[in-house]
């Protein structure tokens, strides 16, 4: 039953990528003009390197066939040429995605860690611990990142001076120096939203009749948590960490904007606006692959935590 | 069982009847968040209007200075007055979510209600393309589409609506096949009544508190979305004004000393998303009652 | 009411001796800020191996006596009255004691698939309060809840054991549950309508064998139900509870033909019985009351019954002894004879 699912999920991915891929393909034809002009972004270039372009992309082929060079080409990791910087895309990804990948997977680190811990406390106790975090994170899950980015820039670095403001830093402890207010800043909506869905996961658990079986056989408090009440909590608080974990690849755009970091999102959106389109398009199917492997790995673990599941995508 | 008959006995509450009914319903912090929203509304409809100065008129010589009497929040970078700037950017800021909340839940609630009435193949096929969908985050889709389009605030709008859509009609296709499995459904089928007809008239009514529970959290996102999208330069553009714009365009005055400017807008921004989240949720509570 | 010591000897039935004792029990909870009660001056003895009927309608208070024997009542409840277990407060156990207690009073729940847990297979929900409790080794403990599975009539135990409760039947489930409170070798079971929510096949088949198997172990049983010819085929004793109340105490074998109570007697004409030919099923007029909408100063049942007169809406009437049984009603031994013929009641 779970191979079946396993199968099921995988074949999902694969058919998301390629529509994936697709779209992001076919925004050559979708631009204005033709495709060299997109590839180009309306410049204006010498034959020589049309003629490249024209080859590199088999523009004399018919639709479907210059889709399925770029994709073998994509997956043998040929994502073209960047037009602006005149250099391999592939190359220019290689070179930013630890910032990326660094940035999203500190961000996850404090969602796990605080998220869940702020949502297991205020669902275990009533009070002012709970009225408390309630307020908190129905504030903070509307804070957008670049919102966050610019008051955690104010306090910690302006004021403070305990955190550079931008830019990336060299070494691991320079590295994570630089990079802990912007994870601070991609996290925060995220985590509140955690903690929300973690304390009303845990509340609903704990009121569940079989909690109250388990009262009545005289199982001690801290293991009844455990077994039964956090267990069964376990399922919705894994789909919603990792769903928001996902999201914060798109999100990390932003930040990394917003704190001048030298990654792959800032990377794409000045990729965009200099209509540099092969680099949009390989860091695009980058992103896409990460966001949704991610999802799959958030069903696999559904499917692992809560034997009911056999066939069908995870409930809502 | 005592305690639970006693306490569903003591919750029964004549259900809100009408906006206002359902309104009164969410409660104090409900009411107080449709305050909000309504005040964001009237500012996004005549805020230019309201603006006592040019929001677009730059001044150099009055870069970065504070509030002074007639100009309660100051100038921004290039001297304009933030008041004015933040109440003619309310009309790209709120009315850009409202197209992508309004045109999310008609295609969502479109392929739902087609999934649901069609059933069967109808339903499978759009089921798992909108599964297939989900690969495409929002914010993404929008950088492809300024990649292509160019920059500006209709082509974001238009990406956005996309990427919700599959989670519109992910949500509404449950309801709506719930709402076809009714009786009067099958009662109105046999009275000859046209499969549109009873959609329109009975299907889609009777989901509305859900679809609009959906719509007020979904604007909250789009507006986060959104004005990072024109905070990244690839939305509205400046010097038009627009909270993402204007964070933007005042990130610089962070490191300066002169945060004014850059925070009104981030504030703007967090009260009408937290007044959007806090009605949303109350809507989805009295939606699940 | 404490009987002459406990009387040793294997033959189920009744006897003497006090296994449980509910002394003057009642229950507030607070209901939206308000303290209301939902059990009222509720009394009840079981005695070692003696099962004792609980009947009323929804919301009569007998599920939530259970949950005050069994310390399950909600939070913000307060109690006032004594349960006492083999002699000993129950109110104020503590740690091992309440463990100890808890090993000792079993509960069987009405709805097994919401009462195991879902997502951990039944060897653990059936080892979980050996292994925790009891300090007993998985391996031994597992066998045990084969041995006790097939004496519930499950036979391939080792293979239910790795199941998960979305794979068995509700009843199987329910037997599941039942194996599981005699694991841990209780002396009083609190069976809390075990069978309502199984197909009505299968409800005959898990009465037997709980009936069967409570016999066979000697166990006390507080049996929970909203039928009262069910209560009267299974226990001993049965109590009748109306409003939080228990209006009627009384052996089973006679309640049905002598009555003490017109509750009672209208429960019973409210039933069809395949051993009458009544003209017609009698309902109750009117609703069934909460304990907390019950009025004071009058016999809760009076706006419901066709005996009252304007004494019964005057005065709250006390349990009365009368003919071995408790009965509360101003006119209990005035309708002595005349309830189990519903049709000479006086308007």
């Amino acid at each position: 039953m779970l191979g079946r699912f396993l199968a099921r999920r995988l074949a999902m991915l694969l058919a998301s990528l390629l529509v994936a891929s697709f779209v992001i393909f076919a925004a050559l034809y979708a631009a204005p003009g033709n495709p060299v002009a997109a590839l180009s972004g309306g410049r204006s270039l010498p034959a020589a390197s049309l003629a490249v372009l024209e080859q590199r992309y088999h523009l004399n082929d018919p639709f479907f066939v210059q889709y399925w060079y770029w994709l073998s080409g994509a997956l043998h990791g040929n994502l073209g040429i960047s037009i602006t910087l005149r250099e391999n895309v592939s190359t220019l990804i290689a070179s930013r995605i630890w910032t990326t990948a660094g940035l999203v997977a500190y961000a996850s680190v404090l969602i796990v860690i605080f998220g869940i811990g702020l949502g297991v406390l205020s669902g275990l106790r009533r009070g002012l611990v709970d009225t408390g975090t309630l307020l908190l994170t129905a504030i903070s899950a509307a804070i957008p990142g670049f919102v966050a980015a610019i008051v955690l820039i104010l306090v910690f670095a302006v004021d403070l001076g305990w955190f550079p403001a931008l830019g990336n830093g060299t070494g691991f402890v320079g590295n994570l120096q630089h990079l802990t207010l912007p994870a601070v800043a991609l996290a925060i909506s995220s985590l509140a939203i955690v903690a929300r869905v973690t304390r009303a996961a845990v509340r609903t658990e704990s009121g569940r009749e079989h909690v109250q079986t388990a009262v009545s056989r005289g199982i001690p408090a801290r293991l009844l948590i455990r077994r039964h009440v956090l267990r069964n909590a376990a399922i919705p608080i894994t789909t919603i960490t990792g769903i928001t974990i996902a999201s914060l690849i798109a999100l990390d755009a932003v930040i990394e904007t917003a704190f001048s970091l030298n990654g792959l999102g800032a990377y794409l959106v000045q990729a965009a606006e200099s209509k540099d389109l092969a680099v949009v398009q390989g860091i695009s199917l980058v992103l896409v692959t990460a966001f949704v492997v991610v999802n799959l790995i958030v069903d696999l673990l559904y499917a692992v935590l809560d034997p009911r599941v056999t066939l069908g995508s995870r409930a809502q | 069982m005592g305690a639970a008959a006693l306490i569903a006995d003591a919750d029964v509450r004549p259900p809100g009847t009408g906006v206002l009914g359902r309104l009164r319903a969410t409660g104090p912090a409900g009411l107080a968040s449709a305050g909000v929203i309504v005040i964001a509304m009237f500012a996004a409809l005549f805020g230019s209007l309201l603006a006592p100065y040019s929001p677009v008129l730059t001044n150099l010589s009055l870069a970065w200075v504070g509030p002074v009497g007639g100009h309660l929040l100051g100038f921004d970078g290039q001297g304009r007055d933030v008041l004015s700037r933040l109440l003619a950017g309310a009309t790209t800021s709120m009315l850009g979510p409202l197209a992508v909340v309004i045109l999310a839940m008609t295609a969502g609630a479109l392929l739902a209600v087609v999934a649901a009435w069609r059933r069967g193949a109808a339903d499978a096929v759009i089921s798992s393309g909108l599964d297939i969908l989900f690969a495409f985050p929002g914010i993404l889709l929008a950088v492809l589409a300024a990649a292509v389009f160019g920059a500006g605030l209709l082509a974001a709008a238009i990406a956005l609506a996309v990427a919700y859509t599959p989670y519109v009609a992910r949500v509404l296709r449950g309801a709506a096949l719930k709402e076809r499995g009714q009786p009067y459904v099958a009662a109105l089928e046999v009275q000859g009544v046209s499969a549109p007809g009873i959609c329109l008239r009975h299907l889609v009514p009777n989901m509305l508190p859900l679809i609009i529970a959906q719509a007020t959290i979904m604007f909250g996102w789009a507006m986060v979305d959104l004005a990072a999208i024109s905070f990244l330069g690839l939305g509205v553009q400046p010097p038009n004004p627009d909270w993402g714009v204007m964070i933007a365009e005042n990130q610089t005055g962070i490191q300066q000393g002169y945060p004014l400017p850059a925070l009104a807008a981030g504030i703007c921004i967090v009260v009408v998303v937290v007044a959007f989240n806090v009605l949303g949720e109350r809507l989805f509570a009295e939606v699940d009652r | 009411m404490t009987g002459p010591g406990p009387a040793p000897g294997p033959a189920a039935g009744p006897e003497s001796g006090t296994l449980l004792e509910v002394d003057h029990l009642t229950v507030r909870l607070r209901v939206e800020g308000r303290s209301r009660p939902v059990l009222r001056d509720v009394s009840l003895r079981i005695g070692p191996g003696e099962a004792v009927g609980l009947v009323g309608e929804s919301g009569s208070g007998k599920s939530m006596t259970a949950r005050a024997i069994g310390r399950l009542l909600p939070e913000g409840a307060a109690a006032e009255g004594a349960i006492r277990f083999q002699g000993g407060d129950v109110a104020a156990l503590t740690g091992s004691d309440l463990r100890r207690y808890r090993s000792q009073v079993a509960m069987i729940f009405q709805d097994p698939r919401a009462h195991i847990n879902p997502v951990r297979r039944i060897g653990d929900f059936m080892t979980e309060a050996l292994r925790t409790n009891l300090g007993v080794r998985p391996a031994e403990a597992a066998r045990r809840a084969v041995e006790m599975l097939a004496q519930v009539g499950i036979e391939d135990g080792e293979r239910r054991l790795r199941q998960y409760p979305h794979q068995l039947s509700g009843g199987l489930l329910q037997r599941v549950m039942i194996a599981a409170a005699l694991l841990t070798g209780p002396r009083l079971l609190l069976a809390d309508e075990p069978t309502t929510a199984l197909d009505v096949t299968t409800q005959a088949e898990v009465m037997a064998i709980l009936d069967d198997l409570r016999r066979e172990l000697h166990l006390g049983m507080l049996f929970i139900t909203h039928d009262l010819e069910l209560a009267a085929a299974i226990c001993d004793r049965t109590a009748v509870m109306y409003a939080g109340q228990i209006v009627e105490v009384r052996a089973s074998a006679r309640l049905h033909d002598d009555p003490l109570h017109p509750y009672t007697a209208a429960l019973a004409a409210a039933r069809p019985d395949i051993t009458r030919v009544a003209p017609r099923l009698r309902a109750i007029p009117g609703r069934p009351l909460s304990a907390f909408e019950a009025p004071d100063g009058q016999c809760a049942f009076a706006p419901r019954c066709a005996y009252a007169q304007d004494a019964c809406r005057e005065t709250a009437p006390g349990m009365a002894e009368l003919d071995g049984g408790l009965s509360r009603c101003l006119r209990a031994s005035e309708l002595r004879g005349k309830l189990a013929e519903p049709e000479a009641a006086d308007a």
